[in-house]
């Protein structure tokens, strides 16, 4: 968003640079990219860093064009590579392809069973009369020639690569039996330079790191992001005022509120699974507790009365308790309290400093930051911390969070002293990380299934 | 601003005056010689007029400028409230003894200065999550403000503020940084 960098204030934005280019500002823009030519238009690059034994060959055959269709993006490839990153399928190469069909009767199915595949995709890509496309697909069991799946949709030119994560999410589905994460969003934070040349900005990019766009900058530190359950708003915490406060902003409009600027601190919004209220955690009475915000009436109801930091709530996928982190036993661990308040019961035992937990979309599991001889790592427990199993082998790893299928986590660690992110397969395996080519990218948050 | 002499020499080859008529733009060229000078690095140390009084002569002795107002304690190298920052241990917000005496020196300040308030900004290194560390540096501002308080400071001058781990004074990842992060720094 280069044109709007020029100006150090902090802003909402609403979407791409493109409306700011267009606004007449293209000079200043083109004057502050010189002045603050910090690459504001980083890319999430995702590499795979673990391997994929096991996984299932499939070949996603290139998408034929009909009626003159020219993509500008190759649908095929965007499928196969949301297939690989997902560690359980090795896409085939297309240098190994003898043949590309795009329909039934084009197909050969001896031939893909000599290659070793297990599935075959294919499909073509047709322009619709009124403009954009129309993108049919077909899966295929090759030792049966059955048809696994088949579909056709609309999309626009912007639209392809959202088309492609969605045929993705069909096939994984059809083949895994659970959704595909593929067409969902992660929210983080980057942050580059430091005192007065300090930038932060909060922002979203799709699953797989293509279109980042920034929602929120500024020379001030942002906090927490998180997630409402429709995937429609995101609540952060800002310090733009000299004081950390709450804001919830809807991200289509770039239009948001702030719902909590109390004395003191005002951190760690969890939108309720229902998502008509917001848990954090506030100072205003002394000391960290945990609050419940109804965001209708603003009304706020105290979970928990304690003298020790009381914090980072999450919702159980039921809505009927939350876990926090709380010093109350001397060093952090994990207790559970009603959302209607009550006596907090102590979950985790293990461990000598666990914080930051979140539930498994099924509320079976946790996933927490675990200290253990001064290492900070993931682990997975079970709702009340037991069967501790370590996921991420860094030293300060941090922020973990369930993909909304529970297949994988993502969270933040170091890679070369530079803050990366990390996502790891709960079967094991597959693992990626999502870095800037400059700067630190932190506080991932995993946006729900619906977009 | 001092300059060094091969950096005169320098202006006075490209600083030739124009338009000598118009007192706005002949203050331009005088900017661009100045801004080339930054850039080349031919600008000295500055050496500002306070300062420089306070700091030690070559004879040992020291000179202050006499009751202007503007000399404040808090800028002077050789008051008890120039340092503004207390550091802390691994993971606790329990005030290390040493700073006792700074900190009575600011309760001192504060209690004797109308119209004197300082925020005090609680910061932790980055080990550990990052909304527990929001709130244990937030603890580390309030043990600040409870030792003030506790030396006669009223409430009303003191602000807290955390900053967490988010503003890190060495963005290293190491001890010796970590060690720099753990802080409430006195901001006046």
């Amino acid at each position: 968003m280069t044109a709007d960098r020029r100006n150090r204030a902090l802003r909402p934005q609403v979407s791409g640079p493109l409306p700011a280019l267009l606004s007449g500002r293209l000079l200043l823009g083109l004057l502050a990219l010189v002045l603050f030519s910090t690459g504001v238009q980083a890319k999430l690059t995702i590499e795979i860093t673990g391997g994929i034994e096991g996984a299932q060959p499939i070949a996603v055959v290139p998408f034929g064009s009909l009626d003159g269709a020219r993509p500008r993006v190759d649908v095929a490839e965007v499928v196969a590579a949301d297939l690989a990153r997902s560690g359980r399928f090795d896409p085939m190469s297309r240098r190994e392809m003898l043949m590309t069909p795009h329909r039934q009767e084009d197909i050969d199915f001896r031939e893909w069973q000599l290659l070793a595949m297990n599935t075959l995709l294919v499909g073509e890509i047709a322009a619709a009369a009124g403009g954009g496309y129309q993108v049919r697909y077909a899966l295929f069991d090759v030792f049966t020639g059955r048809q696994l799946l088949s579909n056709s949709m609309p999309s626009s030119e912007n639209g392809l690569r959202h088309a492609a994560h969605r045929i993705a999410d069909a096939v994984y589905e059809q083949l895994t039996g659970e959704p595909g994460v593929f067409s969902t969003r992660i929210a983080y934070v980057t942050s580059s330079g430091s005192g007065s040349e300090a930038r932060v900005a909060l922002r979203v990019a799709d699953a797989d790191g293509y279109n980042p766009q920034t929602i929120v900058d500024s020379p001030e530190p942002i906090m927490s992001p998180a997630w409402s359950p429709d995937g429609r708003r995101l609540a952060y915490v800002s310090f733009e005022n000299h004081q950390p406060a709450i804001y919830v902003q809807d991200l289509a409009s770039g239009r948001r509120e702030r719902v909590a600027a109390f004395e003191g601190m005002n951190s760690a919004p969890a939108f309720s699974p229902d998502g008509r209220q917001l848990a954090m955690s506030l100072s205003r009475d002394g000391n960290p507790d945990i609050y419940v915000m109804d965001l209708a009436s603003g009304q706020l109801t105290r979970l928990t009365e304690h003298y020790a930091i009381d914090t980072e709530p999450a919702w159980a996928p039921d809505g009927r308790h939350l876990v926090f982190t709380s010093d109350r036993g001397g060093k952090p661990q994990i207790y559970r309290v009603g959302a209607a308040g009550g006596t907090a019961q102590r979950v985790t035992f293990d461990g000598e400093y666990n914080a930051a937990a979140s539930y498994s979309p099924d509320g079976r599991s946790l996933v927490m930051v675990r200290r253990d001889a001064g290492r900070f790592f993931i682990v997975l427990t079970d709702a009340w911390g037991g069967s501790s199993r370590a996921l991420s082998s860094g030293t300060l790893d941090e922020s973990p969070g369930f993909a909304p299928n529970g297949s994988m986590i993502i969270y933040a660690t170091q890679n070369n002293g530079r803050g990366v992110l990390a996502v790891v397969s709960i079967s094991g395996g597959a693992t990626q990380r999502l870095s800037q080519d400059f700067g630190d990218v932190r506080e991932p948050a995993w946006s729900p299934l619906v977009r | 601003m001092t300059l060094n002499p091969s950096c005169f020499q320098r202006l006075r080859a490209r600083g030739q005056p124009s338009q000598p008529s118009l007192t706005v733009r002949r203050l331009l060229p005088g900017l661009l010689v100045a801004a080339v000078l930054a850039l080349t690095g031919c600008a000295g140390q500055p050496v500002g007029g306070d300062g420089d009084a306070a700091a030690p002569g070559s004879g040992g002795a020291t000179t202050r400028p006499l009751g202007t107002g503007d000399g404040s304690p808090l800028d002077d190298p050789s008051s008890p409230v120039y340092r503004k920052i207390v550091y802390f241990d691994y993971d606790t917000a329990a005030v290390p003894a040493e700073y006792a005496p700074l900190l009575r020196a600011h309760a001192r300040y504060l209690a004797q200065t109308p119209g004197a308030s300082v925020t005090l900004e609680g910061h932790a290194d980055e080990r550990g999550t990052r909304d527990y560390n929001l709130a244990l540096a937030e603890r580390r501002s309030e043990a600040v403000k409870s030792f003030l308080m506790a030396e006669g400071v009223p409430a009303a001058k003191l602000r807290t503020l955390s900053y967490g781990e988010e503003r890190p004074a060495d963005p290293g990842h190491h001890y010796q940084a970590w060690s720099q992060n753990r802080r409430v720094e006195l901001v006046y």
